[in-house]
């Protein structure tokens, strides 16, 4: 049997090292001074610092900055968590509510952390494995297809063509990490597919994912970094849908439901 | 070139329009039924959201069953996780949602959570009542076959990795439940409990109790999982109304309770 031995240890005992308020003084942030040392922090690097622990140099923000700026703020409400938010501002909820509810569908398989996280997990997967072993990247590409029909980063929902490639291109040119290796191990993997009768191009979440392990971000703080990252458009969608006419976002009539179902019977 | 009508596919509402409005609904039908013409008056809550869910009439023995895991499941009590979350909104006079939602994303977890009744049911689905089954898994649990957004699992899914025996209510609900089900499962895991909780080396929780009870209404994980999430929001909402009134000076607010392993200290600003 296990025991209660941990909870009668951590009763009204939570030690840690990520910090806390001292009330009236003074904030700690693992181990650092919010008011002295960490005073001057832009709210991007406090974020993760608070995530990693570790500082990151101007450039490295920019770039984890740009990633937010370019890739995940889109105002579109056709986009699945941003109508979530439309949905809420049209129907006069709250922007917190109407925030919570659509950042929360942004751990998607489509879309989001699932993609992010198993495309950073392919990569690292990729890159031991050719390291390790005779396989080509032909044969990492067929088994990945054969386990899960998909390859994490590669190919993408209604359009092929990513259009934040060009801009995070620029951007990562612009700030000198377009040569690290994961970014290209990412575009080698573009080609190999494009190559291969496979016809598949990269996806924003491959281009993310080799900059985030370029940068020495683990899985874990990957994902973390990227949980409010959709924040700014669904903020638009909210507002927009909140600014107009009552209820009248994008309505539904009856007809528009396609009732599959059994006929009609009685109870 | 046309567009392609879109519409809403689905196997379980039909409406038809009110003649003066074609977004006001004049019938309303579930899986066949007259919501408001036949079922209203007739069907019990728990017989309806049977039906919402599978399709089909729920068997008396179906509606008892589910009747007594919503009873089991309504009010996880004030200590619960969830129920804490949807109880912090009250004290700071947060929305009801706020604190729906703060149950809800606490109580999906994998410790006493709907993420962990869906893999104690994803453990049925493989294992069915084989005593050798349950033992094997347990002992070598499967590991994620493609990386996710959840942690790996750290204990059994179903047991409490905190207990030290099966508390009462879990016994009772387990005796009772196993009493009332059309399924093998709940008289199976009552049988063997004993042998699987050894095996385990922790107690059987509540997740492993209402896991086998779905399992015996047919239901996926999936459909386990959400039923499980909105059975236990009852007692979230009427803790969080309650704690709501008290407000935030007579909720546990653990004065002395964090403790700092690398303080600084206070540090000087004025360093001339």
């Amino acid at each position: 049997m296990s025991s209660t031995e941990k909870l009668l240890a951590a009763e009204n005992n939570w030690q840690t090292s990520m910090g806390r308020w001292f009330a009236g003084e003074r904030v700690v942030i693992r181990g650092k001074d919010l008011f002295t040392e960490l005073k001057d922090m832009r709210w991007m690097e406090l974020m993760l610092f608070s995530i990693t622990g570790r500082h990151f140099s101007e450039n490295e923000l920019k770039l984890l900055e740009g990633m937010w700026v370019l890739c995940t703020s889109y105002p579109d409400p056709r986009l699945w968590n941003n109508r979530v938010a439309s949905l809420a501002g049209t129907v006069r909820s709250t922007p917190t509510l109407a925030l919570s509810g659509a950042n929360s569908l942004s751990e998607a398989e489509i879309y989001g952390r699932k993609p992010d996280v198993r495309t950073y997990d392919f990569l690292v997967r990729c890159q031991e494995t050719l390291k390790s072993t005779d396989a080509c990247l032909e044969d990492i590409i067929r088994q990945e297809l054969k386990t899960h029909r998909v390859i994490p980063g590669y190919g993408r929902p209604i359009i092929s063509k990513d259009e934040r490639i060009k801009p995070m291109t620029e951007l990562s040119i612009k700030l000198g990490v377009f040569d690290k290796p994961y970014i290209k191990l990412a575009h080698t993997i573009e080609n190999a597919l494009s190559e291969g009768r496979w016809r598949m191009k990269m996806n924003i979440a491959a281009f993310t994912a080799a900059l985030a392990l370029d940068l020495g971000l683990s899985r874990n703080e990957y994902l973390r970094y990227a949980a409010l990252s959709f924040s700014s458009g669904l903020l638009s969608c909210y507002i927009d849908a909140n600014d107009q006419a009552l209820g009248t976002f994008l309505p539904i009539r009856c007809s528009k439901i396609s009732y599959e179902g059994k006929n009609v019977r009685n109870w | 070139m046309p567009q392609k009508k879109e519409v809403i596919h689905t196997k379980i509402w039909q409406e038809e329009a009110e003649s003066d409005n074609p977004f006001a609904t004049k019938r309303c039908l579930c899986s066949g039924y007259d919501v408001y013409g036949d079922l209203l008056g007739k069907i019990s809550w728990i017989e309806y959201l049977y039906l919402i869910y599978c399709l089909e009439p729920p068997s008396q023995k179906q509606s008892k069953l589910l009747e007594g895991i919503a009873v089991i499941l309504a009010n996880p009590g004030p200590r619960d996780h969830s129920v804490r979350a949807a109880m912090l909104g009250g004290v700071g006079g947060s929305h009801s949602a706020a604190s729906l939602m703060a149950a809800l994303s606490v109580g999906a977890g994998q410790l006493g959570g709907a993420r962990e009744v869906f893999l104690a049911m994803e453990y049925w689905q493989q294992c069915n009542c084989s005593l050798q089954a349950w033992q094997e898994i347990i002992l070598q649990p499967p590991k994620q076959t493609r990386v996710d957004v959840w942690p790996e699992m750290e204990h059994t899914p179903g047991f409490d990795p905190h207990g030290a025996s099966c508390p009462t209510p879990i016994k009772q609900s387990l005796e009772y439940l196993a009493s009332s089900t059309p399924g093998e499962t709940l008289p199976w895991l009552q049988k063997h409990r004993k042998e699987l909780e050894n095996c385990a080396e922790m107690p059987l929780a509540l997740t492993g109790v209402i896991a086998s009870a779905f399992t015996d209404l047919k239901l996926t994980p999936e459909q386990g999982e959400m039923i499980y999430l909105l059975l236990r929001l009852p007692g979230a909402g009427a803790h969080a109304l309650e704690q709501r009134q008290h407000g935030w000076r007579k909720y546990p607010f653990f004065k002395d309770a964090i403790v700092l392993t690398d303080d600084p200290g206070p540090v000087n600003v004025d360093k001339s």
